[in-house]
């Protein structure tokens, strides 16, 4: 198991690595921000001290080698706009956004996983083409448009949640979270629920698949055949079979759901890091989106290595050929 | 007292489909005594392991039992019985083992959870008492150290130690009836020898009647005291063991046990019939099996022959059997 988590932890150091390269030359590439942060009618002597200031008149590769070194101390630049670090900012944002990407997770597995399997058990039933036709609009209708849909209907209509913006917070064993206060959930929901609505799609059809698929095994009428309750048959034997390629998927998506959180925080104006950057971008900010891109493939990172743990602790298979090679 | 175990009447089993209802088992009729094994063989598809299903009550949607079925075991109709009072007589007095010991265990769950879940199922014992008897049900089947062995996974076994977990935990309560379908086919000549005499010798402690479904003649030869032979969903003859092996009245039987001189015929698989195996949505009309049978004529392929009885209590669905061996020799 060691050896399987030193040779892990070599890949994603390669992948951050390349990953870096790539971020921070594909950026470059984006356009010149002097262009848009110096005034209109700055002359060739001010924009020259911008770009003195800012880094910017030297060579591509010497940029390149400073960011490397910077970013190896953990500097990863300072924000043009703000004049502060800009992994600085975006952790201020990072606490908004977990919120939102867990509290989405939770409602995708929490609600997704029982109406996955409860269509795939009776597939045939009218509650199981509902919960499958209503899986497929989550899937097809734009994320942008449900979310106005759910602003329209709970927050303007019926007026059960605000619109927009992140709650109150309040501090909890040292954290700060507005998972801890009426006002910090209120807000919560819409956004969360908005976020979750493709991922839950997603859990209801890999849930009802495999609970299609498990339940036709022979160990599934094995456990029939020695008296267990269907509660137990379907809890126990059919769950924890299913749960390993939804978790797998989920851990995976998990990734996508912190780093394009964007469209859901734009939508109801949460202040997010996805929020952050797509600021930055509409002000060429480049310190900022470069450290957000890291940041968001260190997460990714991160996220595949635990899943992988998990994927193992829950499939002895998976472990025991692991311990062995 | 006078029950036989198990009294299989008039049992039909169809599925539905888009094209029509396919009759996988067609009005069979059998009973299996206390302590008795009944062999139940036939070519793939013939309807064995639906019968063996439908004894536990395991057909699913769109499979449907025929409306004058019958199934009593020890007297009580399970035909129509409540889903939970049916949970309770599973595993308790009726248990099944099935062909692939690969499939049968749940990958993810350890061998202790499966075992003791089975225990607990029907026996109100705290865990402990259940983990007791699950490691005593394992070292009867032979595993050793079972203690060791309860904390392992299904794939930690090899086949043949995946169907004695899987034998123990049908044997756990005693059951009155053993369902098993095929359950040596998937292992080595020498571990299916092995095992057959091991179930065979805790059945008869546990006084447990078997339904043994199986391919292999050598099988039934061994182990069965009757035996029917199943042709697209009926049982065309039944009778003894020896009845059946030495001096088959029907023409399928008699191509099964194939031509091959008396001395072998016991230790040999079931011959090849020429024809194919018909498919259950295109039946011939009459005797199913006219197509390939030498024996038939145009009364044949009117209606299918009905049962008839025999001497020495065997039934045969055959117009033109072979009676030369009727009579005992
Ligand atoms: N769930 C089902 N739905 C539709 N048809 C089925 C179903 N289960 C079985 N059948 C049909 O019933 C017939 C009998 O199947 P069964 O499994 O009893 O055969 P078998 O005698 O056990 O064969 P084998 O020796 O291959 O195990 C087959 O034609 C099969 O296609
Ligand atoms: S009834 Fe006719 S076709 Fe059928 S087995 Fe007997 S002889 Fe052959
Ligand atoms: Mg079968």
């Amino acid at each position: 198991m060691l050896v399987y988590l030193i040779r892990r932890i070599a890949q994603a150091m390669l992948v951050i690595a390349v990953m870096a390269t790539l971020v921070f030359f594909a950026v470059y590439a984006i356009g010149n921000p002097i262009d848009v942060l110096a005034s209109p009618q700055a002359d060739q002597i001010e924009l020259a001290a911008i770009s003195q200031r800012l880094g910017l008149d030297r060579p591509l590769w010497e940029q390149f080698g400073i960011f490397v070194w910077n970013a190896l101390r953990g500097d990863l630049g300072t924000s043009f706009v703000y004049a502060e670090p800009a992994a600085k900012l975006i952790l201020q944002r990072l606490p908004a956004t977990f919120e939102l990407a867990f509290t989405a997770l939770a409602i995708a597995v929490f609600v997704g996983i029982p109406l996955g399997v409860y269509a795939g058990l009776n597939p045939d039933s009218l509650g199981g083409r509902s919960i499958m036709g209503g899986s497929i609009l989550g899937f097809s209708l734009p994320n942008f448009w449900q979310g106005l849909m759910l602003i329209l209907i709970f927050a303007v209509i019926l007026g059960w949640f605000p619109a927009g913006g992140r709650g109150q917070t309040a501090t909890v064993l040292g954290i700060e979270s507005a998972l801890f206060t009426l006002d910090g959930l209120k807000h919560l929901i819409l956004p969360a629920m908005n976020l979750a609505l493709f991922k839950m799609a997603l859990v209801i059809r890999l849930a009802r698949a495999g609970t299609r698929e498990v339940a036709l095994q022979d160990y599934v009428r094995f456990a029939r055949a020695k008296g267990l309750s269907r509660s137990r048959i379907v809890g126990v034997h059919i769950l924890k079979n299913i749960l390993i390629p939804v978790v797998t998927i989920l851990g995976l998506e998990l990734g996508s759901m912190i780093a394009f959180a964007v469209v859901t925080e734009t939508v109801f104006a949460y202040p997010g890091m996805g929020k952050l950057l797509i600021d930055s971008i509409g002000r060429l900010d480049r310190p900022i989106v470069v450290a957000y891109l890291m940041m968001t493939v260190v997460i990714f990172v991160v996220i595949n290595l635990v899943v992988d743990i998990i994927y193992a602790a829950i499939d002895p298979r998976v472990r025991l050929s692991e311990v062995k090679g | 007292m006078s029950h036989p175990v198990l009294e299989v009447k008039n049992l039909s089993v169809s599925f539905g489909s888009r094209e029509g209802a396919l009759t996988a088992v067609n009005d069979i009729s059998f009973h299996v005594d206390r302590g008795e094994v009944l062999g139940l063989v036939g070519e793939s598809g013939s309807g064995k392991s639906v019968t063996g299903l439908a004894i536990l009550g395991l057909i699913d949607a769109p499979g449907r039992i025929g409306a004058n079925s019958s199934i009593r075991l020890d007297g009580q109709e399970l035909v129509g019985m409540p889903e939970h009072e049916l949970r309770r007589l599973r595993g308790r007095k009726l248990a099944m083992i099935f062909q692939d010991p690969m499939t049968t265990l749940n990958p993810v769950l350890r061998i202790d959870t499966q075992m003791i879940e089975a225990v607990t199922a029907h026996e109100n014992v705290s865990e402990r008492a259940a983990r007791a008897r699950a490691r005593e049900a394992l070292q009867r089947v032979g595993i050793p150290s079972p203690d060791e062995r309860l904390l392992a996974y299904p794939h930690q076994f090899s086949g043949g130690m995946r169907q004695r977990v899987a034998i123990a935990i049908a044997l756990l309560h005693r059951p009155a009836l053993l369902v098993a379908d095929e359950p040596t086919t998937a292992l080595d000549v020498t571990i299916q020898a092995q095992i057959i005499s091991e179930v065979q010798e805790l059945a008869s402690q546990t006084g447990t009647a078997m339904v043994w479904v199986t391919h292999d003649l050598s099988v039934v030869a061994g182990l069965a005291d009757r035996v029917a032979v199943m042709y697209a969903g009926r049982i065309v003859e039944q009778g003894s063991v020896v009845d059946v092996l030495e001096r088959p009245l029907h023409p399928y039987a008699h191509g099964l046990i194939g031509s091959v001189p008396s001395r072998n015929k016991r230790g040999s698989p079931l011959a090849q019939i020429p024809g194919m195996t018909p498919s259950l949505g295109r039946l011939p009309p009459g005797c199913a099996f006219h197509p390939r049978c030498p024996r038939a004529t145009d009364i044949c392929r009117g209606e299918w022959p009905e049962a008839t009885a025999y001497p020495g209590g065997r039934t045969a669905r055959c117009y033109h059997p072979h009676l030369e061996n009727e009579v005992a020799a």
